[in-house]
């Protein structure tokens, strides 16, 4: 390559994660480290009733006795969690703002650099407006369209607010798809989550809009533990997106959150993830761990649960974003890129379990390594004795960019029903010098000539996306890919 | 407009072109012709930049500007333009996203402003009118599960909204049927500018019944062994390259 594009590519580089600027802003923080009386801080600081701060506890109790996995496919040097705060928030928005005019100008700032709308825009004709729910490190500074949304019956709100307003509904749903014990990290996140989004549809109501709530890391040195419960009544239907980003900082810093969805009769739940972390530098410092247990249940009969996600972010991602089809015919889908660039890692993959007659699952899974990194597929689809008529399809396809970088799949299967189909499908493949070649001679640069390339191999997954966000995604796929060819 | 000056070439360790020399002026359209395995794909990768292809001596000179300094999207900013022999598939891209991010990189490269969406759809569908191509082949990934004269009647589509100044087309008319030939015979034509030079790359006549060219040339063994007029397509057509194979033997 010339000189010249080189340094061209170099002042692009540092532009490359254009969210990885600092906020600063005055925080209130919790002392460093882990223990009970931290557990009791935060509880105090989201004023939380009895049974909330016990539930906790029992979690941290549990953890103690808990080891970390070492089964996905990454590694990292063994993370101190004394050396972490587990709450920070702005000073500003500790009360909660009670108006969007409340919200602290620096954070509407941030927002806006974020390119997330934290205002109520005038309904454009035939577009969908959408809602935001903006957490900040461990609170939540602003949420918009509630009060159009409760006319509808639809509560969306930050989950401690949740707790104050509609405590039967967070009591009856709260670890009742993740239980406090289910594993290594959502434990810990059951102890010491700070906020996240609750939302509740109540019966036969389609929701008016597209709800998204936007993760942001600021502070240094901390963890983010959010929580998110989504209950869709029965015959109700609702599309929900999540975004995250976090400054460009030398440490690695843990992000551990909890996603519990729970679709009720004939009711249906879209969930998408564009998962947008600070990755770490092309020599793999820094970065977020990503390390999420996302977890649907489908109890009602005819319920369903669709999960994109789109992860270019992490320094490493651990992700099984699952579906328990509990209900008679219900449906899980799992639509899912990853893309590893440099020496990002990414784990990921889903769980479909068959309880139910007739219960179907989906899984379209494509992973895109490139650089030094190492992505894996890992899924366990099982069908159970009673999975009378149940059937999984699942398609799995790795494009590997570059010599030195991985990819694997690890799929289990475990049927115990004779009458359950499970179809699986596999492949791996490179961009090839022809077809990039073919783009170059058509002028288009090399770096664009990869990313139309990848977004084409990714089609099947991308078009699930609502298409409000569907653009932006693309357009991420060729931004976490610079500097991988050439 | 083009000089190409003892041009020797090779791919891994074979020498393909062996000193080869051809002069294009604008708006001349030149026509190709010689013996499978003769180098005249070659010739077009060499001048279109495909890695692989190693220039050992000569000079290509494209607009008083060397042609083999520049990086192959460049050279496509500079107006080359070339028809592949074997149009090559990217599945999931849609032939409609494919032309807008080529025009617009092109338009970019020119210091010309991009399209929007709207504006290009009126722009696209001139072209497919004149070419007989139904929207639906815009809408499918790009030469996926085309047709072979499908995808030929698509580089042709390419070739009218890129509008290159210089454009090589490699057999363009293999896989066309009798329609086809005339409507991409007749659309070729009809992007003849006093501006656009073409280098027209066959192995029939029949082609150059629509797309008369102005010189033609037989390459056969890495080098141009005879120019003529149209007429001398028509004796190859009847002779065939026997004598140049022993005159370049
Ligand atoms: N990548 C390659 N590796 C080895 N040999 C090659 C390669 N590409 C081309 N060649 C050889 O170079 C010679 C010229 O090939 P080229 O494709 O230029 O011929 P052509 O004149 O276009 O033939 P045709 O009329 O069959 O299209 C052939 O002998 C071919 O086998
Ligand atoms: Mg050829």
């Amino acid at each position: 390559m010339a000189a010249v594009t080189e340094t061209v590519d170099q002042v692009q580089s540092v532009e490359k994660y254009k969210y990885g600027f600092v906020t600063d802003i005055e925080a209130d923080q919790a002392p460093k480290g882990l223990n009970e009386d931290i557990i009791r801080f935060i509880s105090a600081k989201k004023e939380e009733p009895e049974w909330l701060l016990e539930w906790r506890l029992k979690a941290y109790a549990h953890w103690l006795t808990m080891e970390e996995p070492d089964w996905p496919k990454v590694n990292y040097p063994p993370i101190d969690y004394q050396d972490s705060y587990y709450y920070s928030a702005p000073k500003s928005a500790e009360d909660g703002p009670d108006s969007l005019d409340d919200v602290d100008p620096e954070l509407l700032e941030t927002y806006k650099k974020l390119g997330i709308p934290l205002h109520e825009q005038e309904v454009l004709a035939g577009v969908k407006n959408v809602a935001v729910d903006a957490v900040f490190d461990s609170v939540s500074v602003a949420t918009t369209f509630k009060d159009a949304l409760a006319k509808e019956g639809v509560i969306f709100c930050p989950i401690s607010e949740a707790v104050k307003d509609h405590p039967d509904l967070v009591k009856q749903y709260l670890g009742s798809v993740v239980p406090y014990s289910d594993n290594y990290f959502a434990t810990l996140n059951s102890a010491v989550f700070t906020d996240g989004s609750f939302v509740y549809i109540p019966k036969g109501v389609d929701c008016p809009m597209e709800l998204s709530t936007y993760f942001r890391i600021n502070a240094s040195n901390t963890g983010q533990f959010e929580r998110t419960l989504i209950i869709a009544d029965e015959g109700s239907h609702v599309s929900y997106l999540e975004g995250c980003t976090a400054p460009m900082r030398d440490e690695n810093q843990l992000h551990a959150a909890v996603v519990e969805l729970v679709a009720l009769d004939d009711a249906d739940i879209k969930y998408s993830t564009v998962q947008n972390w600070y990755p770490g530098d092309e020599n793999g410092v820094g970065g977020i761990y990503n390390f999420v247990t996302k977890r649907a249940a489908c109890r009602g009969k005819n319920s369903k649960v669709s999960w994109t996600q789109v992860e270019t972010g992490s320094a490493i991602t651990w992700k099984y974003p699952s579906c328990i089809l509990q209900g008679d015919n219900s449906v899980g889908e799992f639509y899912s890129v990853a893309i590893t660039n440099n020496y990002q890692q990414a784990d990921t993959g889903t769980k479909m379990i068959h309880l139910g007659k007739n219960t179907s699952s989906k899984i379209i899974a494509k992973g895109i390594s490139a650089g030094k990194s190492q992505s894996t597929y890992r899924g366990l689809v099982k069908m159970m004795p009673k999975a009378e008529g149940a059937r999984n399809y699942t398609q799995c396809d790795s494009l590997l960019i570059g010599k030195e970088c991985g990819a694997h799949t690890v799929p289990y299967i475990e049927s115990r029903n004779k009458s359950a189909k499970v179809e699986h499908e596999a492949t791996t493949s490179k961009i090839a010098d022809d077809q990039l070649f073919y783009c170059r001679q058509r002028g288009i640069s090399e770096e664009d000539a990869v990313a139309l390339i990848v977004n084409g191999f990714c089609r099947d997954v991308m078009q699930e996306l609502p298409m409000e966000f569907a653009v932006e995604a693309q357009k991420l796929v060729g931004i976490s890919l610079e500097g991988s060819v050439g | 407009m083009l000089e190409i000056k003892n041009l020797h070439a090779k791919v891994g360790d074979t020498e393909i072109l062996k000193g080869l020399d051809l002069t294009i002026n604008a708006g001349e359209v030149h026509a190709i012709m010689g013996p499978n395995g003769a180098g005249k794909s070659t010739l077009s990768y060499v001048l279109s930049g495909r890695e692989g292809y190693e220039v050992t001596e000569g000079t290509v000179s494209y607009q008083g500007k060397n042609l083999l300094d520049m990086e192959p999207e460049v050279r496509a900013g500079e107006g080359v333009f070339l028809a592949f022999q074997y149009p090559v598939e990217i599945p999931g891209v849609s032939t409609m996203n494919f032309l807008k991010a080529a025009v617009n990189s092109v338009r970019k490269y020119r210091g010309e402003s991009e399209f929007d969406a709207m504006d290009f759809l009126k722009f696209v569908r001139e072209q497919t009118k004149i070419l007989n191509i139904g929207d639906d082949m815009l809408k499918r990934a790009v030469n996926v599960g085309f047709s072979g004269g499908e995808k030929k009647r698509a580089e042709v589509l390419q070739m009218a909204v890129l509008a290159p100044t210089l454009a090589l087309l490699d057999e363009t008319d293999s896989g066309l049927d009798v329609d086809a030939l005339r409507i991409v015979g007749e659309g070729v034509t009809a992007l003849r500018s006093p501006e656009r030079s073409m280098l027209v790359i066959t192995h029939y006549q029949r082609l150059l019944d629509y797309i008369v060219p102005d010189v033609v040339h037989v390459l056969a063994d890495g080098k141009i062994v005879d120019t003529g007029d149209k007429n001398l397509a028509i004796e190859l057509e009847k002779n065939g390259y026997a004598n140049y194979s022993e005159a370049a033997a």
